[in-house]
Formats: structure tokens, C-alpha cells, sequence
């Protein structure tokens, strides 16, 4: 088992994972990303928008001069786009995280440590920072605010996947003294309090306005099912390689040592 | 938890990777893919290093269904 193998097996699933996260948001996501886009033109034209949307012919810019990509462009190449490079990041990064944790985790087999490295990172990176700061669909959000909200939105995730970092480190740690059952209630319960303290100490973002509240859950629940989409087609892929591996060079190591033992 | 009769012929030592060897893929991989996600998620956004919309227009979409602040 080497670094290359992995990062190899972690970009190739990356890339069906983000292929599969495409299907999934343009089938799930997007009627609504439509929806809000409808609505976002019909407010334009209202005395009281407070938003900067105010193209209401092709496309969708954000500036009288900016460059205009087609919705057509926006909803299927971009989208495309944008799930495969996310798809491949993430795959790579999780293929190398789990390739220092093989046989660094208690007495979990690489396919079994693999699997924790993905769940953990779908809970760090994308369930808990989207339980504070949700996705939000075109026309909500004030373009003014982007810059604080943006920060806010990456310092939670940052403050997130690094308490998940020391939280599995902590339980890692505690293993041998108090057993599987502690030691990972003890790594959980301590991620938790971390994260639900810098929730209540982060600013609020509240912008929706009067944006109608069923389609702004239908579109964040399809964000959330988006992620999780990507999260779960990296953790069974990549799962399902690495135990293919680790299985054949048990095999190939196990007839070297009989054949050794002849 | 309950540990079965010692029996040291089944515990197998599952091999682990030197971290000196995972260290140069972490990083300069780590490196690659987190210039993509910038790109992917806040350039021309909150940030913008190069001028113009066109990189914001063109993953307007996955920008939002994937849970980054868009505009």
C-alpha cells in the first residue's frame, strides 16, 4: 500500500463521485435553482429590490459589464465543471488522508479506516458547516456582503475540520486506555461541544427577506442532498478499492511467506 | 472489545505508510486542490484575482448547489 496507489484510486473515484454529484444536482437541484432565478428577474423589476441581479434578459450577470454565460451553459458544462473539480479535489485529499491512517487506527482495516475518513469529512466539511451557514439559491443574499460572508462561511468550515482533525486524534489517543466505546464518545462529544460553542460565538447570516420559504428548503435540502451525493459516492468507492487492495497484497503476502516457508 | 483467547497467529499488524512518504503527495496535491476549490468557490466572488465575472458566471450553479456563499 503506497501513497501513489491511493491518491490513484482517491482521483478516480473523484472523478464518477463528481460525475454522479452532477446528475444529481441537475436533476434535483436545479428546478429550483430555476424557480429562484424567476423570481429573483420578477423582483428585479420591483421598486423595493435590494439586490444588484438586474439582467433580466440572457443569462444571469451579476454586472452590466460582465460576461455573460447562457443559463443553458450555467445549468449543464458549468455545472459539470464545477462537480468534477470539487469531485477531484475532495477525492485526492480524502485518498490521502486515509493512506496515513491505514493501520493507524485501532484495529481497523484500511477499507474500514478509509470509510471513517469519509464519514468523518462529510460531517467536518459539509453537514456541520451547512447546519450553520445553509446554501443559499440565487436571489438571496446581499452581493455587498459576500466578502464577510465568505470569510465566515470558510473560517467555520476551517474551525470545523480541524476540531475533527484533534477530536480523531484525542479518541486515537484514548483508545488503548478506555476502549473503542469511550474513546470514540469522548472524540465525538468533544467535536460537538467545539463546534456548537463557535456556532453560537459566529455571526448569524439572516438574509432571506421575503424569498418564499418552501422554495428556499426545497433548494437547500437538494444542496444537502448534492453533498451528500459526493461525500457518499467518494466514501463507498474509495472504501471498495482500498479493501480490494489491502486484500490482494494480504493474498500476495501470505503466499510469499508460504512459499518462503517451503 | 472482548478480546478472543490470545491468539497471536490471527492478529495481523495491518501495514502502515510512512508519513515521510505520504508528506510530498499531501502536499503538493493539497496545494493543487485548494487553488481549485478557491477558483471553484470565491474567486471573482468574494475575491478577485482575476478581473471580469466569467469564471464566477461559468460555476454559478455548482457554487450554489454546493453550499458555497455565491453572491
Amino acid at each position: 500500500m503506497t501513497a501513489r496507489a491511493l491518491l490513484v484510486r482517491g482521483l478516480l473515484v473523484g472523478l464518477l463521485a463528481g460525475f454522479a454529484t452532477f446528475l444529481v444536482a441537475y436533476q434535483v437541484g436545479e428546478p429550483h435553482v430555476e424557480t429562484a432565478i424567476a423570481l429573483e428577474e420578477a423582483g428585479a423589476h420591483a421598486p423595493a429590490a435590494d439586490h444588484t441581479h438586474d439582467e433580466a434578459t440572457a443569462g444571469h450577470t451579476h454586472e452590466e459589464h460582465g460576461t455573460v454565460v447562457s443559463r443553458h451553459n450555467q445549468r449543464t458544462w458549468g455545472l459539470l465543471t464545477g462537480s468534477l473539480a470539487v469531485g477531484l479535489a475532495l477525492g485526492g485529499i480524502v485518498a490521502l488522508v486515509s493512506a496515513a491512517t491505514v493501520g493507524r487506527m485501532g484495529r481497523m482495516t484500511p477499507g474500514q479506516s478509509t470509510a471513517t475518513i469519509a464519514l468523518i469529512g462529510f460531517v467536518s466539511y459539509a453537514l456541520v458547516p451547512f447546519l450553520k451557514y445553509p446554501a443559499n439559491p440565487p436571489a438571496v443574499g446581499n452581493g455587498d456582503t459576500i466578502g464577510a460572508r465568505t470569510g465566515d462561511y470558510f473560517a467555520f468550515v476551517l474551525i470545523s475540520v480541524v476540531a475533527a482533525v484533534l477530536c480523531t486524534l484525542l479518541a486515537r489517543r484514548l483508545w488503548r486506555q478506555l476502549g473503542t466505546y469511550a474513546a470514540v464518545l469522548a472524540g465525538v462529544g468533544a467535536y460537538v461541544v467545539v463546534v456548537t460553542v463557535a456556532g453560537q460565538l459566529m455571526p448569524t447570516v439572516n438574509e432571506v427577506g421575503d424569498f418564499p420559504a418552501d422554495v428556499l428548503w426545497y433548494f437547500r435540502r437538494a444542496s444537502l442532498i448534492t453533498l451528500a451525493t459526493l461525500w457518499a459516492a467518494i466514501g463507498i468507492g474509495l472504501t471498495g478499492l482500498v479493501g480490494a487492495l489491502h486484500r490482494r497484497e494480504t493474498a500476495t503476502t501470505e503466499r510469499r511467506a508460504l512459499a518462503a516457508s517451503l | 472489545m472482548s478480546q478472543a483467547p490470545a491468539t497471536p497467529a490471527t492478529t495481523v499488524e495491518i501495514p502502515s505508510i510512512p508519513l515521510a512518504e505520504i508528506a510530498p503527495w499531501a502536499l503538493f496535491f493539497g496545494l493543487l486542490a485548494v487553488l481549485a476549490l478557491f477558483f471553484l468557490s470565491a474567486e471573482q466572488g468574494a475575491f478577485s484575482v482575476l478581473s471580469g465575472t466569467a469564471i464566477h458566471e461559468w460555476v454559478h450553479d455548482g457554487r450554489h448547489l454546493l453550499g458555497f456563499p455565491c453572491h
